[in-house]
């Protein structure tokens, strides 16, 4: 399960990064479609957490688990604190704080791949 | 923003501000998060580098607390947690470099902030450059 999920959440992020930049040179605040790509990013991270909570539970490598944990739940509270606060903010700034919250999804993707995969056991 | 004319109490919040205070939350749910799990599970391993994370993680939440509270002593207090910061992230990301035995396990500012996209070297120069800007009596001057 958690295998593929980084993949499909880090491209589904690179899409929505993409459309963010755009409005961004554009010097436009969150459009529409940003939210929608916001909320499809959003159930992806809600299923990765239920996903690799099961996918934890069932393992017998030696994966840091507490790690492992709070690092879903920081990552599936991400898109609804970025769009909170984006929508507070109805400019360019409103934009760049999406942009960091989907960026910062993608880092924490990358850390747990990382989490997962260099645990052996 | 609408309301630029707002109490200056809410100005450090507006705006760019608002955008700070998110990513300085973040950043103090991170550290946080960071010097809880290493105090917990071997406090022994990097006692140097986990009290770091352990300040750091003060820094963060000390910064997005008065950027959110505004005010002249908001305004003052958290230009002292930057500029703390500031120097922190460049001392510990050059000590990591040079004295490598001293951290043997990695702080939220190692390697100049590389684990987290330095943005803990960038964040202290906007955290200045945005407290600069809302400095008392330059807000009621534009």
């Amino acid at each position: 399960m958690t295998g593929w999920s980084y993949g499909v959440i880090l491209a589904i992020a690179g899409v929505v990064a993409v459309l963010l930049v755009v409005d961004l040179v554009r010097d436009r605040a969150a459009q529409d479609s940003h939210f929608i790509g916001l909320g499809v990013l959003q159930v992806a991270v809600l299923v990765q957490l239920v996903g690799g909570a099961v996918a934890l539970a069932r393992t017998d490598r030696d994966v840091e688990g507490t790690v492992f944990v709070s690092y879903l739940v920081t990552v599936a509270l991400l898109p609804v604190a970025g769009a909170l606060f984006s929508l507070a903010e109805r400019s360019r700034v409103g934009t760049t704080i999406l942009l960091l919250a989907v960026a910062s999804v993608a880092g924490l993707e990358l850390r747990l791949w990382d989490v997962w995969g260099t645990a052996r056991g | 923003m609408a309301d630029r004319t707002a109490a200056r109490g809410n100005a450090l919040a507006e705006g760019w501000g608002r955008a700070l205070v998110f990513v300085y939350g973040l950043f103090a749910v991170a550290a946080t998060g960071r010097s809880a799990v290493q105090l917990g599970m071997e406090p022994e391993k990097a006692t140097l580098a986990y009290s770091l994370s352990l300040v750091a993680a003060v820094l963060y939440l000390v910064a997005t607390t008065c950027l959110l509270l505004g005010g002249r002593t908001g305004w003052r207090v958290a230009g002292i947690a930057v500029t703390i910061e500031l120097l922190g992230v460049l001392s510990v990301g050059a000590l990591s470099y040079l004295a490598t035995d001293l951290f043997p396990d990695r702080t939220v500012w190692s390697h100049f902030g590389q684990g987290y996209g330095f943005l803990p070297l960038v964040l202290p120069f906007a955290g200045l450059a945005w407290l600069r800007h809302t400095r008392p009596g330059a807000v009621a001057a534009n």
